[in-house]
């Protein structure tokens, strides 16, 4: 049922929907365009600056998540609904994993999307139809860490104000990371050091590898790991944090 | 004399909020130290693309595009600050206040100046402070201050316009995504010349792209286009001029 609820609400917030799909193709057209020539550089791994770059959405639709889920359940803190809830006998965990739903489902169109319209600009993806499939999956892993970080967040503050200040800090993540160039070909050292420290650099990575490079199995046990890592910490936290705003 | 005093006093009353309020200073700063630092830090392998030759390096190179995204910037900023004044009623006790009302828009048109001038100082020290070679002169070096003056002037009247018809905050986005798009819509990490495909086109007649190359040409001591960079700003700064004026028009029938 709550699942349910957070499907149709996402749907119904046109901006919940189009900004996650918009503003990463906005970003991906002016990259592509104007970081083209970084492709003559040598030792770049392929001669297509989109099918690098396609990489980026996947991260930056996931930030979106983040925010969407973080106010979506922050309103509901403020509204009252999360207290009327806690009147009932449902368990918390049946709570969270019906807002992440919602999360979930727009992670999945968001990720047919970016394919799409990196396939439709001459994209090939490497790792065929399967890779295809291992994408969609990631895009999921992704988006279900990074909702549950934004419920994390909305159950501390419970303010959907704090929610969204998040945002340019998760920014600043993409942005030192190994988002625009591979991690070898970056010059300054201090960068380089921290797009290595960055676990975005390795999720880019990872999504990167499946539509440039084919199967590493390395790349994949990095992003998977960590985006694993992420959605257990930031699912246990949220409980938590569940289980504190509840007490009945 | 009475137009200037109003000047003045939004002005004060803007940039007080401005400098008292750390939610509201510290993002004008810290953005572009931050975009300078993404761009600048991380990209600069891009200097080694065959063809790239700017000779000041390609610090200096992001240092004009980050400058001028400031300028852009901080004037939208402003007219986030003029669409809060008037939800929160206080601009229309100030149109009821004002003897020229015009006075108003060149009040905050101030701010906005005072609100840049502070950014661009932290940002240019920062770039100094890392080694940005700098192959202007001083001459050249107004030039480049002065041009991006003209874009904070021209940004914070296009603000302003749109703050004054929506009068809410809710028109942020029709403020700052127009001015984004024509900002990434230049040669931001590349000249002209490597730019490819359809993006090209598109920066050639992006009035933008004259003042960015020009800002660059004037930073590296190699003047190119300035006149046309100059007339393009304050065309810019005419056109929203007369579009920040009608919105105080419009702003005044509403009541």
């Amino acid at each position: 049922m709550l699942g349910r609820r957070s499907v149709v609400r996402t749907v119904r917030q046109p901006a919940n929907v189009i900004a996650p799909l918009l503003f990463p193709m906005l970003l991906l057209a002016v990259n592509s365009g104007g970081l083209k020539a970084e492709t003559n550089l040598p030792g770049f791994p392929t001669n297509s600056f989109v099918a690098f770059a396609l990489a980026v959405p996947f991260i930056q639709g996931a930030l979106f998540a983040t925010m969407n889920t973080g106010t979506d359940l922050a309103r509901d803190i403020q509204t009252g609904f999360l207290n009327r809830l806690a009147l009932t006998p449902m368990r918390g965990t049946a709570l969270l994993c019906g807002n992440l739903g919602g999360v979930v489902v727009l992670s999945l169109v968001q990720a047919a999307v970016y394919l799409g319209v990196g396939m439709i600009t001459g994209v090939r993806i490497a790792s065929g139809p399967a890779g295809v499939v291992t994408l969609f999956a990631f895009a999921a892993l992704v988006g279900l860490g990074f909702g549950a970080l934004g419920a994390f967040a909305a159950l501390r503050t419970g303010s959907g104000e704090a929610v969204q200040s998040l945002f340019p800090a998760f920014f600043v993540f993409l942005f030192i990371s190994s988002m625009n160039i591979p991690r070898n070909l970056i010059e300054a050292t201090w960068f380089r050091d921290a797009a290595t420290a960055n676990p975005v650099s390795y999720l880019l990575e990872a999504v990167r590898s499946l539509i440039i490079t084919g199967w590493d199995g390395e790349a994949l046990a990095l992003g998977f790991g960590i985006a694993t890592v992420v959605a257990v910490v930031a699912l246990a936290a949220s409980s938590w944090a569940l289980r504190v705003r509840m007490a009945r | 004399m009475r137009t200037l005093q109003v000047a003045q006093g939004v002005a004060w009353r803007t940039l007080h909020n401005v400098l008292t309020n750390p939610s509201l200073l510290i993002p004008s700063v810290v953005f572009p130290l931050f975009f300078f630092t993404a761009f600048a830090g991380g990209l600069s392998n891009i200097r080694n693309v065959p063809g790239f030759d700017f000779p000041s390096g390609y610090t200096a190179f992001q240092f004009v595009f980050v400058l001028l995204q400031s300028a852009a910037f901080g004037g939208v900023f402003t007219g986030f600050g003029i669409a809060r004044d008037f939800e929160s009623g206080f601009a229309r006790r100030l149109l009821l206040a004002a003897p020229n009302r015009a006075g108003i828009v060149y009040g905050y048109a101030l701010a906005a100046i005072g609100r840049w001038l502070i950014t661009a100082t932290v940002l240019t020290t920062v770039a100094l402070a890392v080694g940005m070679n700098v192959g202007g002169s001083g001459v050249d070096l107004v030039g480049l201050f002065t041009l991006a003056l003209l874009l904070n002037l021209a940004a914070v009247l296009w603000a302003a316009g749109v703050a004054m018809r929506f009068r809410t905050m809710q028109a942020g986005p029709v403020m700052q995504f127009p001015v984004f798009v024509v900002l990434f819509f230049a040669p931001v990490y590349v000249p002209l010349a490597l730019l490819q495909g359809w993006i090209h086109g598109v920066a050639t007649y992006n009035p933008l792209t004259r003042i960015v190359e020009a800002g660059r040409g004037l930073l590296s001591g190699d003047p190119t286009e300035v006149g046309l960079a100059y007339a393009t700003g304050v065309a810019l700064v005419l056109l929203f001029s007369l579009w920040a004026l009608r919105g105080l028009r419009s702003a005044e029938r509403a009541g």
